[in-house]
């Protein structure tokens, strides 16, 4: 009882709170300070299309490394938690539909997932996009067959060679003498081309790889029999 | 027409809230949160940001939902034990 | 948008009552996904400017004069962030809730009272 009354104040005070910033909400009519140079500076020292994707790997490319960090430490950790599993599985198997299609869809699902994060600096998605495309395909190979047993050599191999190759185009940045992740360590190109926005593509693709070698990991370890 | 999108798509979402609070069964409550973040995703694409609405729709509602599935299996497997 | 907006706080209230209502494990971190994605419209909310377009420069938008006619990026690129960080949070919680379920064989919170004053 005392737990509900607590409950209800605990909301309510919420509401009250947060009342003030809808009641006194004004719309925006343009760019603040801050946007607009990130705007003019994608299109003109960046030449990237995708004003996010400059944002996320050039802009605020040290936070990005540290998401990626993060979304590292929740696989070792859902690893550790869910280790030791010796059950023999009494599963009934996947469909014969399930089976045949998916062995012809994965092939096709992670060529998807390779253009989406490649295209990451000229249309929307990216490298968190397209490991996620990637990991839903062996999360396919994982449905249609039960007693499937991923290559954990291979996963591992992936997920830190990406991971130490995303350090260290960072690191020839500083190298350079033009600062950490920088991505003016290639060419930049032309504006609108596949092969433009410096590392951008570079430092995309390798997210891209490390997401989804990471999720590949997170979806083995909970779905999986081992 | 915004607007039209934003509060058709709305009246579906707090529906669907309700429904995870108060159905009794599990999945049933995971398949309503699904279906918030499907629905959030369109409000993103509408609200000019296609790089959230793609996120949330692989990340929100496909990977979290079978994230949840999975949980909700292996918790059952122990139960039956 | 003053409506995307009010609907991210109703979906964030509702996520919060839910985490401090309800008596199972798993439905309290299904609260906590559905707070997370109030938060996440509230955040796009706030970048949207209306008439205008996705902070993506091709052929829809004039090159000289973009600034004026693309949305705010840098929400997009946090609440990018924030998602991916809420599938990873979740999936660490959730593996907790297997574990705890091994030692208890229960679901209900009221059965931890380790922690418990």
């Amino acid at each position: 009882m005392i737990r509900k009354i607590f409950v209800i104040f605990a909301i309510a005070g919420l509401i009250m709170m947060l009342l003030p910033l809808v009641v006194n909400f004004e719309y925006k009519d343009s760019l603040n300070e801050l946007s607009s140079q990130y705007v003019r500076g994608s299109i003109d020292d960046l030449k990237s299309q995708n004003v996010v994707t400059s944002v996320i790997v050039s802009y605020r490319g040290l936070d990005t490394l540290g998401e990626v960090t993060v979304l590292f430490l929740a696989t070792a950790g859902v690893g550790f938690l869910l280790k030791h599993k010796k059950n023999k599985n009494s599963l009934r198997k996947a469909s014969e539909l399930l089976q045949t299609s998916s062995s012809f869809l994965v092939a096709l699902i992670i060529l998807f997932g390779i253009y989406i994060f490649v295209h990451g600096h000229l249309t929307p998605g990216g490298g968190f996009q397209g490991g996620v495309i990637i990991a839903s395909a062996f999360l396919l190979m994982i449905l249609s067959d039960i007693n499937l047993k991923f290559n954990h050599l291979i996963l591992h191999l992936v997920e830190s060679f990406s991971g130490a190759f995303y350090v260290v185009v960072g690191l020839i940045g500083l190298l350079l003498g033009i600062g950490f992740l920088n991505i003016n360590i290639v060419p930049l190109g032309n504006f609108g081309q596949l092969f433009s926005a410096g590392a951008i593509p570079i430092v995309y693709s390798l997210i891209g790889l490390k997401v989804g070698a990471e999720l590949t990991a997170i979806l083995n370890t909970m779905g999986g029999e081992q | 027409m915004t607007l039209t999108i934003i509060i058709i798509l709305g009246v579906i979402m707090i529906a669907a809230a309700f429904g995870a609070i108060y159905f009794n069964k599990l999945l049933a409550a995971i398949v309503s949160a699904g279906v918030i973040s499907l629905l959030a995703s369109v409000i993103y694409l509408v609200l000019g940001s296609p790089d959230v609405a793609m996120t949330e729709a692989t990340i929100g509602s496909g990977l979290t939902t079978i994230i949840f599935l999975f949980a909700l299996n292996k918790v059952r497997k122990e139960n039956k034990k | 948008m003053i409506f995307s907006l009010i609907l991210g706080f109703i979906l964030l209230i509702l996520g919060i009552s839910m985490m401090l209502t309800r008596n199972n494990l798993i439905k309290i971190v299904i609260g906590f996904s559905i707070m997370d994605t109030g938060i996440h419209l509230i955040i796009v909310s706030i970048g949207y400017i209306r008439n205008r377009t996705a902070p993506i420069i091709d052929a829809a938008v004039n090159i000289k004069d973009a600034t004026s006619q693309v949305v705010d990026p840098i929400p997009s690129a946090l609440v990018l962030t924030a998602i991916v960080i809420g599938l990873a949070v979740t999936a660490v919680m959730l593996s907790f809730i297997v574990e705890m379920y091994k030692k208890t064989k229960s679901l209900s919170i009221d059965d931890y009272q380790e922690l418990k004053w």
